[in-house]
């Protein structure tokens, strides 16, 4: 007895001893304070620095002072936030509510031995590893519900390094909620977003640049998605809510996040829109305005702003005539009509011939009032009764 | 767009009209929270009525956090499972996102949590709707047809079997 006991002793100080190896080997370097330029193999930035020597950006360093956050750290997420790190981004301020399961792996990033813990969690210690320089802040929770987006809104207007609002939001989400709920949220607080997405085929994806009041905010319109030309109506879904490729992931965050630091570090055009076809290699591009009877009050607020501010600093604008095509005869008759989806808007021709299109279309009259009625007019009975009422039958 | 089925399914709804969400001014909020409730008691009401009765629901006093049950009845038999959501700060620019925690892992029609899939169909007729689609409506055309559909395969499967109902 006495024996084992010994022997468990000396193999718990055995462990402890390769435990403290392992922790010194993860700590493989200490904080730097100064990016160096030094072309020397000890240096992590000096490749970085170089863009400077190359012309292509002025002021490198000025990325420690940057804040970005990242809403969804799933297979677009994961890997946009590595790539910042890499980057020596200031601070990473990131959020899910999900955890790494084994069916992630067909993904970059998370590895087996991290299964069962947060996605946030599992990140940061891996991010950090990677470069103990840049600051992270994780939050695991949905922020769609309630008093989480408080806390998102209040994380993103006090986040920043200094207690500032933070630089940047990128959505690497996966639904439709979450996006609207950072629509929401970046609309309320003026700040600039990148969205981004992958079709739950995985053969297409896009980024989207959002600034309130000046480009098209997230519900502006119904969602602009690539075109691929896979009919919806004949994808095969049984038993699967979506299908991933780590490439097409890859590829949109790759896209996020050199947007994100052309935008940053100011250099080159940051895109309003990039989507990516996998099936063809195509990538459109394209403006998208805001729509002055957006769904979203903030959204139409900052756009009056943007009026206001446009006013008092005139953008001079070359304009481009528009050649309209127009042919002398036409003997056959020939005219454009409408798919099997029937009318087709003129608007929603145009995207198409540039490989995109919505995910839906505003319906002028779906669901005509006159064949359904509406609730009644308040008939005097209050929210209680009503719950009593409910809750009795 | 909308088929016969659904036309026929929606003409037992009311719809509403306050388009307003928890993160809005309370008395529209209020007002929308009415609207939901006398939409969902025209509905239950609908379904009595036609031998169709499959749920009941109830939210908490400030109607962002909702509970209740709904059943499937197959062979005589009344599978009865747990309803929750909470109401999106989006509301109701998006549908609420409904779960059924106990069948969690059981079929992949489902996102974590046990929230029910719904994006083809659903989505796209919730977001052409807004405001005037509510809860019931959501239950209508997201929650019935998903049961119909996913609760007998699940039974087929044996993942999902009957237990007799405790005493209360």
């Amino acid at each position: 007895m006495s024996g084992e006991v010994s022997s468990l002793k000396a193999r718990i100080a055995d462990l402890e001893t390769q435990v403290a190896v392992l922790k010194n080997e993860a700590q493989t370097r200490g904080k730097i304070d100064k990016m160096s330029a030094e072309v020397k193999d000890s240096n992590p930035y000096s490749r970085l620095m170089a863009l400077q020597k190359m012309g292509i950006v002025k002021n490198y360093e000025s990325i420690r002072d940057f804040t970005v956050a990242i809403v969804g750290v799933g297979g677009v997420g994961s890997v946009t936030a590595e790539m910042l790190t890499r980057c020596g981004i200031g601070k990473l301020i990131l959020f899910d509510y999900d955890s790494v399961e084994l069916a992630n792996m067909n993904r970059l990033f998370f590895q087996p031995h991290q299964a069962g813990q947060s996605k946030v969690e599992a990140a940061r210690s891996t991010l950090q590893f990677i470069n103990p320089d840049v600051k992270f802040e994780t939050h695991n929770y949905n922020i769609t519900v309630l008093q989480h987006y408080d806390n998102m809104i209040e994380t993103l207007q006090t986040g920043g390094l200094n207690s500032s609002p933070v630089d940047l939001v990128l959505s690497c989400v996966d639904n439709f909620e979450a996006r609207v709920a950072i629509n929401r949220a970046c609309n309320t607080l003026n700040l600039h977003w990148f969205e981004s997405g992958v079709a739950e085929n995985a053969v297409s994806g896009h980024i989207q640049y959002i600034r309130p009041g000046i480009s098209a905010c997230f519900v502006c319109a119904p969602p602009l998605i690539v075109a691929t030309g896979v009919d919806e109506k004949t994808l095969k879904r049984d038993g699967v809510c979506a299908a991933s490729l780590p490439t097409t992931m890859g590829i949109i965050a790759g896209l996020l996040v050199q947007n994100a630091l052309k935008k940053l570090l100011q250099f080159g055009d940051t895109s309003n829109y990039v989507g990516y076809n996998a099936l063809n290699d195509f990538f459109p591009t394209m403006e998208l305005k805001p729509n002055t009877n957006c769904d979203d009050a903030s959204c139409v607020k900052r756009q009056q702003e943007y009026q206001v501010w446009l006013a008092a600093n005139p953008i001079v604008e070359v304009v481009e005539e528009a050649v309209q095509v127009v042919h002398e005869d036409n003997d056959w008759g020939i005219s454009l009509v409408g798919g099997e989806d029937g009318e087709v808007t003129e608007e929603e021709t145009k995207l198409r011939a540039m490989g995109l299109k919505h995910t839906f279309q505003f319906a002028k009259k779906e669901l005509n009032d006159q064949d359904i009625p509406a609730v009644q007019e308040d008939d005097g009975e209050d929210l209680e009764a009503l719950m009593a009422k409910m809750k009795s039958m | 767009m909308v088929d016969e089925a659904t036309r026929k399914t929606l003409s037992g709804i009311p719809l509403l009209k306050t388009k307003s969400g928890p993160k809005d001014d309370p008395k529209l909020w209020v007002q929308r929270l009415k609207e939901e409730y006398q939409a969902l008691i025209k509905y239950v009401e609908t379904n009595k009525t036609a031998g169709n009765d499959w749920f009941r629901l109830e939210s908490n006093k400030e109607g962002t956090r909702w509970f209740g049950k709904c059943w499937h009845v197959q062979d005589m038999l009344k599978y009865e499972f747990e309803i929750e959501f909470d109401i999106p700060v989006t509301y109701p620019t998006t549908a609420p996102e409904i779960a059924l925690p106990e069948l969690d892992g059981k079929t992949a029609k489902m996102y974590r949590g046990g929230k029910i899939c719904l994006t083809d169909h659903f989505k796209p007729l919730w977001s052409k709707n807004v405001p005037k689609f509510g809860i019931a409506h959501a239950m209508a055309l997201g929650l019935g047809p998903w049961l119909a559909v996913e609760i007998p395969e699940m039974i087929a499967k044996g993942v999902v079997t009957y237990q007799e109902k405790k005493a209360d």
